[in-house]
């Protein structure tokens, strides 16, 4: 997706255990959160097509148990992946309002999802919301979501080994703050390794 | 990313382990498992309890012989060497840490160090030279007439690492190497062991479930149901 921002960055940015990384990530978490909608109602679109409210309720049915979407931000989301010609309008009811469209994926919106779902988070604190929302969306539209945990959890190895490799330079304060991110993400990799064994029974409970 | 046990890099691999299969009674461990270990790297093997890692380690290490599958080492197969043979490799070649227990109780620290240099045959003097070097490397010199039962958890894995590095293997392997400590004693078991085993260039196989372990090595294998799931490229 030509305006993902993590993506830029991802490419123009290679991985280093900086304090502007620290910071940057952080900033980035809040740009991801947006992000993160935008993908999720292509992921329930991907299913047919489905007007704007009905979109906020399957969100909320879904994964409301961590955050319900507000109307304004369906709608405004919703019109930007219409100019990004991620989603069509595929109907209009009678009556005024943007509540009366109907919203279709588009070609281009479900190779955005497919690439979104394929490549792993940076890995920084907080991804919790982000990759149950890919977990869920993998494992009801059919597709690998192991795979998805597996990509994950590799990204998040490689930034544990380049931590750990920084930490054998490193001074007491480089030192302690290496160590507290190691143990967040050791928390990641253990959530990710608990929900590949129950990816069966997610099945079950969500197709 | 490479699902290709005979992995990637330029140098041809110390061992390579491939298709293995076993099983104890009904139990199947191994379920076709494979993997390589390359001059001077560390290799994480990773995975749940019970998913077989620590017979993988088993086989590579000659330890234990598969029913079916082969382990090269440089190209020679281990798998149908004679046992007398196969002892002298691993004592020659290998090195062993274990997560407790692998101390001779009745021995001090030095004498527990000394052991791999006396097996093969090493002058008395030149061995208390070598084991001196390597306590004082993992920090144990201070217990170095204490028995296992009077040091530390931790001073045991170090002392265990120093007899594991003392006769200069080309592999050393280690089977959760830490699991046995807390957090802290762990840390520095597994910076002592990264340091010493690159030093030397030495070559390690180390199995753990905890990921913070596993960082210190180059690269993972992950093990699912006794097969691999995941196998890094060298980097
Ligand atoms: N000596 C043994 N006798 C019987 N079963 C064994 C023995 N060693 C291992 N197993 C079984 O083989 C499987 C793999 O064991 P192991 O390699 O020790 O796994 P891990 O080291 O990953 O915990 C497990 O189901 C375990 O119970
Ligand atoms: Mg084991």
């Amino acid at each position: 997706m030509d305006n993902d921002p993590l993506r830029a960055w991802r490419i123009s940015k290679p991985l280093n255990a900086s304090r502007g990384d620290y910071v940057l990530g952080v900033y980035l978490e809040c740009i991801v959160l947006g992000m993160t909608i935008g993908h999720t109602l292509l992921g329930l679109l991907e299913g047919g097509p489905r007007h704007g409210y009905d979109l906020k309720r399957a969100y909320d049915e879904r994964f409301g148990q961590h955050r319900s979407l507000p109307y304004g931000q369906v709608y405004s989301t919703l019109s930007r992946l219409l100019r990004d010609g991620l989603v069509d309008v595929d109907g209009v009811e009678s009556g005024e309002g943007p509540e009366r469209k109907r919203y279709s994926i588009t070609e281009a919106g479900v190779r955005t999802l497919e690439e979104w779902l394929s490549t792993p988070e940076k890995p920084v604190a907080n991804l919790h919301s982000t990759l149950f929302t890919k977990v869920v969306l993998a494992v009801a539209s059919g597709r690998d979501a192991g795979e998805v945990l597996d990509a994950q959890r590799q990204a998040h190895l490689e930034r544990m080994r380049e931590l750990t490799r920084s930490k054998r330079e490193a001074g007491t304060t480089d030192l302690l703050v290496h160590d507290f991110s190691l143990f967040h993400l050791e928390a990641d990799l253990r959530w990710l390794e608990l929900a590949v064994t129950r990816l069966d029974q997610l099945t079950k409970e969500i197709r | 990313m490479t699902t290709d046990p005979e992995s990637p890099s330029g140098s041809d691999p110390v061992l390579v382990g491939s298709d293995l299969q076993l099983s104890f009674g009904r139990t199947p461990a191994l379920r076709g498992a494979g993997m390589s270990v390359h001059a001077g790297e560390m290799v994480a093997v990773m995975g749940s309890s019970g998913s077989g890692k620590s017979t993988l380690l088993h086989c590579l290490a000659g330890i234990l012989t598969p029913s079916s599958g082969s382990v090269l080492h440089h190209g020679r197969e281990i798998t149908t060497m004679p046992d007398q043979q196969r002892s002298a490799l691993r004592r020659d070649e290998f090195g062993f840490v274990f997560q407790f227990g692998q101390l001779v109780p009745e021995l001090t620290v030095a004498e527990n160090v000394a052991l791999p240099l006396r097996l093969s045959g090493h002058r008395h003097a030149d061995g208390r030279r070598r084991s001196a070097l390597w306590m004082d490397k993992l920090g144990v010199s201070d217990v170095a007439d204490h028995r296992p039962g009077e040091i530390s958890g931790g001073q045991g894995q170090r002392a265990a690492v120093a007899r594991a590095l003392v006769a200069d293997p080309e592999v050393v392997f280690a089977d959760e190497p830490t699991g046995a400590l807390d957090s802290i004693a762990g840390e520095q078991v597994m910076a002592l062991l990264d340091e010493t085993a690159r030093e030397s260039g030495t070559a390690v196989v180390l199995v753990t479930h905890e990921s913070r372990v596993a960082a210190y090595a180059d690269r993972e294998v992950l093990i699912r149901d006794g097969a691999v799931r995941q196998q890094e490229s060298v980097r």
